[in-house]
């Protein structure tokens, strides 16, 4: 584990629209690096939302409030940059791009990232490859996936997995997972909890899960969990509050809140 | 959806971004003078050429069908062509060479600049290079010319191969075929002429480079191929200008003849200027067993009208259309393919990739034709158009004329528009928007590209991203 000082991503009073839609309302989170955290919440409550706004989706506009990595306000950077100072996001739907080999994508990936940072030397494909296959390897990901392109035709449980790849290989700071759960049977499940594990043991990465259950908890410890409703963190604690979350559903908290 | 931003960022003048652009200094040997097409230009290109009278005689009746033949309804807009203002015929040098050194200086920079000397010394069986209105140079490996290959321009063959000329020239495409094909049949000159004995199978590509350079210049190059029983070759045709204010004119006329168990490659990368009108007929007639491949790859012109045919004419015969067009501002690209099954046990497929940017229009239009008595016909046609903003365009128009009942065909045909779901994905593993952009382009195009020889794979992957950076490179 990495002991050098810890990457902050430090979001403060953010609010964010579609439109003339509110969905977020002053969301206060603070994430570093070697922590999990966990965001559950019910649907609408703007979990994706918060995801997309901190990497730089155009389709939302901020209107208030501040995220800041490592004491730098990233809210006005294009996406790649967020990528490049050492952002994540592991999409809940990833998209399909045809032509495009994953071994070949992910190798510019990271590339680009190398020479964002000041680094001279790039990774050739004889470097990249027995990384890339380890990696896969630990996915229980087949190796013929890295010829083809990038999640074209890919079962769910395959796109998930292989966001975790590209998770692995990208070795970000802060990596949020959007629901990185959905979709995946308690095989599959047991395979990308165990390739985030991993990654965040090899990498002392901070962790931010976007989860609508708790039995990805089960298999991920998060040193936090936070609820969200309408657009703010409604409440925080440790793992018992995804337990008892659980257990009594949303409603009871949603009430005592209100 | 909102309209992607790189909308903007990507919609840019193209103009500066085409390296092909110089122009050479040149004084014309001879030259037709504008103020349109007369009967005197006719016979002042045949008697230059020293052209046997039948030639003369074909000459004269393609430009009455010209003269009478209304301009086309349909496609692109023809309005701009103006007649009066083009040069028919200009001639460079005296006659072409064989050996780069007797070519005249400024022509040889010009195709150095082109890269077309060096590719010839690296990988090419025999290359020719047009400049204006002839062959300046037209070169065989030995071991070619030993085994009987014939690759000559199309007029040094008409004079030293009169027989086996005339038995074959306008038989695939007849002047009255088109009012494009009659002014080519009226005024052709230069091109390539091909003739692959029995059995010779040419590994490498044999390349023929096209260059216009004069302003107002009308290109109008003749290209006949005969591939003989059991033979196969590969050719490859690449063509650009320089750009001027006003407009050109290339009008090309390709007849191929694959004859029985022959297979013939015909690969095209056009990238005119945007002030080239492209109105090319090419056809092909692909007997018993034998195998026609065309790989058309469209990028430049002002407008382009070009849908390579292939007529499958007896039992077994195969055809292939594979395209790509780039339709860039300012640009039409109305392509497509044409297959006619006049035999039975034929089969054919067609794959057709349209990318429009910058309010750049492409039309996918085609024709897939089952004659009468023609049984056990497979076709596959697929089109797919790639919008990469919202103010290009894009258009199919598939015809199907099926005269019999025992076929297969398969029809496919998408238009996808570049997301900035897609784009947001991209940039979001640390990819610049061009960068997301030129690699959803690049992956979309990739199925046409890797069909090319390495070396022209790398250049048209090179092509495509300077036509998405807007930088020259």
């Amino acid at each position: 584990m990495n002991i050098k000082k810890k990457d902050t991503l430090e979001i403060k009073d953010l609010h964010a629209n579609i439109g003339d839609l509110k969905i977020l309302n002053g969301i206060n989170l603070t994430i570093k690096s070697g922590e999990i955290h966990a965001i559950m919440g019910p649907n609408g409550s703007g979990k994706s939302t918060l995801c997309n706004v901190l990497m730089g989706h155009p389709k939302y506009e901020v209107t208030k409030g501040s995220a800041k990595f490592n004491g730098k306000e990233i809210l006005d950077l294009e996406p790649n940059e967020r990528a490049h100072l050492g952002l994540f996001l592991g999409f809940q739907h990833p998209l399909e791009v045809s032509g495009v080999s994953t071994g070949t994508f992910l190798r510019l990936a990271k590339n680009l990232k190398l020479k964002a940072n000041g680094e001279t030397k790039q990774i050739s494909p004889m470097e990249f490859m027995p990384i890339l296959k380890q990696t896969m390897g630990l996915l229980k990901m087949d190796e013929k996936f890295i010829t083809r392109s990038v999640n074209e035709g890919f079962s769910g449980g395959e796109k998930k997995r292989a966001e975790i790849v590209q998770m692995a290989i990208l070795e970000p700071k802060i990596a949020m997972l959007d629901e990185i759960d959905s979709g995946l049977d308690i095989d599959a499940l047991k395979i990308v909890a165990e390739g985030i594990n991993e990654t965040f043991k090899k990498t002392g990465l901070g962790v931010l899960l976007i989860t609508h259950y708790q039995r990805l908890l089960n298999y991920i410890t998060p040193d936090f969990v936070h609820v969200m409703a309408k657009g703010k963190i409604i409440k925080s604690g440790d793992k018992k509050l995804a337990k008892e979350l659980e257990k009594n559903g949303y409603e009871e908290i949603l009430k005592k809140v209100k | 959806m909102a309209v992607p931003k790189s909308t903007q960022k990507l919609i840019k003048n193209t103009l500066d971004d085409y390296k092909f652009g110089f122009k050479t200094k040149n004084t014309a040997v001879f030259k037709t003078p504008q103020g349109g097409l007369t009967r005197e230009i006719v016979e002042a290109i045949s008697s230059r050429k020293k052209e046997p009278k039948w030639m003369l005689d074909y000459r004269l009746k393609a430009l009455e069908i010209f003269e009478k033949k209304a301009m086309p309804k349909w496609g692109g807009d023809l309005s701009g062509i103006n007649f009066e203002k083009i040069h028919y015929y200009l001639q460079p040098q005296d006659k072409p060479k064989t050996d780069w050194n007797d070519v005249p200086k400024d022509i040889k920079d010009t195709f150095e600049k082109l890269g077309i000397p060096e590719a010839e010394r690296k990988f090419l069986a025999g290359t020719g290079a047009q400049f204006e209105s002839e062959m300046v140079y037209h070169s065989l490996q030995k071991e070619l010319t030993k085994k009987g290959v014939v690759f000559e321009s199309t007029d040094v063959a008409l004079q030293k191969y009169p027989e086996i000329f005339k038995e074959y020239f306008g038989k695939v495409i007849p002047a009255h075929d088109n009012k494009f094909s009659a002014l080519n049949s009226a005024v052709w000159s230069g091109g390539s002429f091909i003739y692959v004995p029995k059995g010779v199978h040419i590994e490498l590509p044999l390349q023929a480079y096209f260059r216009i350079n004069a302003e107002n210049m009308g290109q109008f190059e003749r290209t006949l191929i005969i591939a003989d029983e059991g033979s196969s070759v590969h050719y490859v045709e690449g063509c650009t200008a320089p750009t001027y204010s006003t407009d050109s004119l290339h009008s090309a006329v390709v007849e191929i003849i694959v004859k029985k168990g022959a297979r013939v490659q015909y690969t095209t990368i056009q990238n005119w200027s945007t002030n080239v009108y492209n109105l090319v007929t090419k056809r092909a007639f692909a007997y018993r067993d034998a195998e026609m491949f065309w790989l058309d790859c469209n990028l430049g012109s002002k407008l382009t009208m070009k849908y390579p045919a292939i007529f499958l004419m007896e039992p077994g015969a195969r055809g292939e259309v594979q395209s790509l067009a780039f339709a860039n501002s300012n640009q039409h690209q109305d392509a497509g393919a044409k297959i006619v099954h006049n035999a039975s046990n034929t089969t054919s497929k067609i794959v057709a990739k349209s990318i429009s940017k910058g309010a750049g229009r492409s039309t996918y239009r085609g024709l897939l034709k089952v004659s009468k008595g023609a049984k056990n016909i497979k076709s596959h046609v697929s089109c797919d158009a790639l919008l990469l903003d919202g103010a290009s365009r894009s258009d199919t128009y598939p015809t199907m004329k099926i005269e019999e009942s025992e076929v297969a065909i398969a029809h496919e045909a998408t238009v996808s528009k570049i997301g900035e779901e897609q784009l947001f994905y991209l940039m979001s593993r640390g990819l610049t928007e061009e960068e997301a952009a030129s690699s959803i382009v690049n992956g979309f195009a990739k199925p046409i590209i890797k069909q090319l020889p390495m070396e022209y794979a790398l250049e048209l992957n090179r092509l495509l991203e300077l036509e998405m950076t807007g930088s020259v490179g």
